[in-house]
């Protein structure tokens, strides 16, 4: 099994740290992970992406052009990456912000309303965790003790007492994720 | 239970920097290798190992910070990015005249000048041909993993020390800037002072009276002393070259094509290959290790049994000049590179091959 | 009576003065007249009578004095054209219980390595420098220095140093006694029998504090150049007294309170 994910979006929508939740989660469920961040001014409000590998191989290139997964939380990155998604592939969205929705029939697309679920809850901050769930609903890589194994590694302790809300978010996402187009 | 962290490759090198029991690291900060330094001050370095950690007032002053530290026989180190190695130059020069043993990482960035923040390749020849004046050499290693990033801090250190030279770790924003798994072992303790004095009888520590003084020294003006040491500095080069090849094969075993690529491309070829593999053709990795002393040898090795060798490098070219000296003309050889901080993609990489060598045919062996 | 033979002088009730033996047998390459071999003599001095020659590092600059570890009987680094302060710095961080000193002239204190001196002045590293400035480029033959005087003519101010377009001279130990990091900060020459005395005194000083880690200790010495100022070793001495005293006082600059 390998997965190749990329997660894309804002700058401070908690991409690189979702990315960083998974991957620890998944090296807690002794996998193969890599984290590859985009770096530098782009993280300070501008658009921000990661990619994520989970495997049970040894990882080739942390580098990618082509996922598996892409998930995708602003329009700049659904116009860089919807093109980026292998033919069969998963894109998960947050319509929220949206303008162009995605066009392609050979990829299986999916939305998660996590803006607004996370903003109906009064929980901005788990906003990137609604995200993850759905995207564990559809790919059930990491099982939930290793996640929350992962959370405790990668939050610093002084954060450890929002775990349950993260672990509730999580569940919310695989909850409110909705088909958009299924291939046949 | 194995101590197992999920960490970058600036994290881990420094971490693999404590645990080799590294006595100092003199550094200043730059884009995409400040985790290095933070990572050391956040540690508290000082209270765990004793080792010493300084932000310096620039890039010059920390490389002789570090020629000082390394002068009085510690295990000291920096680490910086293209345009501060740049800047560095001149102490490894020195630290090449003096035959003194340090720890150099480059995060290496995009360039020439302020270039870009992004990772690249192009400082191979500056690594490996000898950025500074005068004839020298330095081991370099490129590492391709954040595991290496770890590993190469011991490994740069005992090398540094068995051989008295300068180790370069050759990294790339990629590289140092990535999460991945790390397995860490045990911290090896610091030396003590009375070990150095024992081990490093060249130390500049103090003259006591059963020694003559030590003199920590590049000059002589005397040309005819002076091409003494330095037939003394090329002797020692070659027997590095003889006995530190390092270098990892990936399915040449049977290989029809070969890329060679090292640190970054050496893993973007590592998928190629798995994608070459699954469309039935037969193709390889060389992944050199050691960048001085290049595996000239494997190159050749392979050269006779391969149709084509594609180089991918993050770089106009800059390896392949080794590449073809070890192929000495007997197989076709191709550079594809990207340059200004672009990362080739796998598929790119392979279509670069196809269209080179099965494709175009324009290498058809003739003998 | 008839006149006492060599034989008879030289005995050791009559010994006056002797050669510290930290300065090793090589004949000083330095001009005749020049200061740097009583700076040198005297630094040795204090470390042998301190009884430090085993706990001593010396970093030699790129100048006139790059051969000091030739002279000076101590474990010794030579460093790059400015950086003694950062090879210093090293050496200290790492063996804070050894006495570490640097030895530069003006070019390579004040112009090369001012980054260097500055910032190790101003982090208050526990080491000494000595500072010979006699206001010239000595051993590359000659050239204009940082520290060369206005209307001063050198081989690269042939009319004399025009501050209009050459800058003036830089009084960096005034600015280094300015920082928080300087401990004792002190001015000395070494031409008379009574500077010299003067000099010796605040070298101690400037080691003893090192030991009592007390921050970086600072003493200039102003000297003369005179094979850079074309003159004879007593004109230049008297050169010395009527231009370069004015603008380089001596004495104590910075003293702990």
């Amino acid at each position: 099994m390998t997965e190749e994910i990329i997660i894309a979006g804002f700058g401070g929508q908690g991409v690189l740290s979702m990315g960083k939740i998974l991957a620890y989660s998944g090296m807690m469920q002794n996998k193969e992970v890599s984290w590859m961040p985009s770096y530098g001014p782009e993280m300070r409000g501008g658009t921000a992406n990661v990619t994520v590998i989970i495997s049970d191989e040894r990882i080739s290139s942390p580098i990618l052009n082509q996922f598996d997964t892409a998930i995708i939380l602003n329009q700049q990155s659904m116009d860089k990456f919807e093109n980026s998604v292998k033919k069969g592939g998963v894109l998960i969205y947050d319509p929220n912000g949206i303008t162009r929705h995605p066009e392609r029939k050979d990829i299986n697309i999916y939305t998660v309303e996590a803006a607004d679920e996370s903003a109906k809850i009064g929980l901005a901050k788990v906003f990137n965790m609604i995200v993850l769930g759905a995207f564990l609903k559809l790919k059930p890589l990491i099982e939930p003790e290793y996640m929350r194994k992962g959370l405790e590694k990668s939050l610093p302790p002084r954060h450890h007492n929002t775990i349950p809300e993260n672990e509730r978010a999580i569940e919310t996402g695989k909850k409110i994720i909705k088909a958009r187009y299924l291939m046949n | 239970m194995k101590d197992v962290r999920l960490m970058k490759g600036n994290e881990a090198i420094a971490e693999g920097a404590i645990r080799a029991g590294c006595d100092g690291y003199f550094g200043y900060p730059i884009t995409p290798q400040s985790e290095v330094l933070e990572y050391l001050m956040a540690n508290k370095t000082k209270e765990r190992t004793g080792m010493i950690v300084l932000q310096a007032e620039s890039e010059v002053a920390s490389i002789h910070m570090v020629y000082g530290g390394a002068a009085a026989g510690k295990r000291v180190m920096t680490s910086s990015s293209s345009p501060g190695i740049s800047l560095m130059q001149e102490g490894i020069s020195f630290m090449a005249g003096t035959e003194l043993p340090c720890l150099l990482l480059n995060v290496v960035r995009g360039g020439p000048g302020l270039g870009t923040i992004q990772p690249s390749q192009a400082d191979y020849f500056q690594a490996v041909k000898g950025g500074g004046h005068g004839d020298y050499k330095m081991i370099v290693l490129a590492p391709a993993s954040v595991q290496e990033m770890y590993d190469f801090a011991k490994l740069g250190f005992d090398l540094a020390f068995k051989h008295r030279i300068q180790v370069m770790v050759l990294s790339d924003g990629a590289i140092g800037q990535m999460m991945e798994k790390v397995e860490l072992d045990d911290e090896r303790p610091r030396w003590t002072d009375e070990e150095i004095v024992k081990m490093h009888t060249w130390a500049a520590t103090g003259k006591t009276k059963n020694r003559e003084r030590n003199i920590i020294t590049s000059l002589d003006l005397n040309p005819v002393k002076q091409e003494i040491i330095n037939r003394k500095l090329q002797a020692k080069f070659r027997k590095i070259e003889e006995t530190e090849v390092r270098f990892e094969t990936i399915q040449c075993e049977d290989a029809e094509y070969l890329f060679v690529a090292y640190g970054s491309s050496a893993r973007v070829c590592q998928k190629a290959v798995q994608l070459g593999r699954a469309k039935g053709i037969k193709v390889g990795l060389l992944r050199p290790i050691t960048l001085f002393p290049f595996p000239y040898k494997e190159v050749k090795r392979l050269a006779k049994q391969v149709k084509g060798i594609q180089c991918i490098e993050m770089s106009a070219g800059q390896m392949i000049e080794d590449v073809r000296l070890g192929v000495e003309g007997i197989v076709g050889v191709e550079h594809y590179g990207r340059l200004g901080g672009i990362i080739p993609a796998p598929d790119e990489v392979l279509n670069v091959l196809e269209q080179n060598f099965i494709k175009a045919k324009i290498y058809e062996r003739t003998h | 009576m008839s006149a006492p033979t060599r034989e008879d002088i030289c005995q050791l009730e009559n010994e006056v003065y002797s050669r510290t033996t930290l300065l090793t047998p090589a004949p000083l390459s330095y001009c005749p007249g020049c200061g740097h071999g009583t700076a040198h003599r005297l630094i040795m001095e204090v470390v042998e009578e301190m009884n430090l020659q085993a706990d001593t590092i010396g970093v030699a600059p790129v100048g006139c004095s790059v051969l000091a570890y030739d002279f000076m009987d101590i474990d010794m680094q030579q460093a790059a054209h400015g950086r003694a302060p950062a090879v210093a710095t090293g050496i200290k961080r790492l063996y804070p219980n050894k006495f570490v000193f640097t030895y530069q002239g003006d070019g390579d204190l004040a112009a090369i390595g001012t980054g260097e001196t500055i910032h190790a002045c101003n982090r208050g590293e526990n080491i000494t420098i000595f500072f010979v400035n006699n206001g010239i480029y000595g051993m590359t033959g000659g050239q204009m220095a940082p520290t060369t005087l206005p209307n001063m003519k050198t081989s690269t101010s042939p009319f004399g140093r025009d501050v209009e377009t050459m800058g003036y001279p830089l009084k960096i130990t005034e600015l280094i006694a300015n920082l928080p990091g300087t401990y004792f900060v002190s001015r000395q020459s070494v031409h008379t029998a009574a500077n010299v005395r003067k000099a010796k005194k605040a070298i101690e000083k400037a080691i003893q504090y090192q030991k009592l880690k007390k921050g970086l200790c600072f003493v200039e010495i102003v000297s003369n150049c005179n094979s850079g100022w074309k003159m004879t070793p007593l004109d230049s001495n008297k050169w010395m007294e009527e231009n370069m005293f004015p603008f380089y006082p001596l004495g104590d600059i910075k003293v702990p309170k």
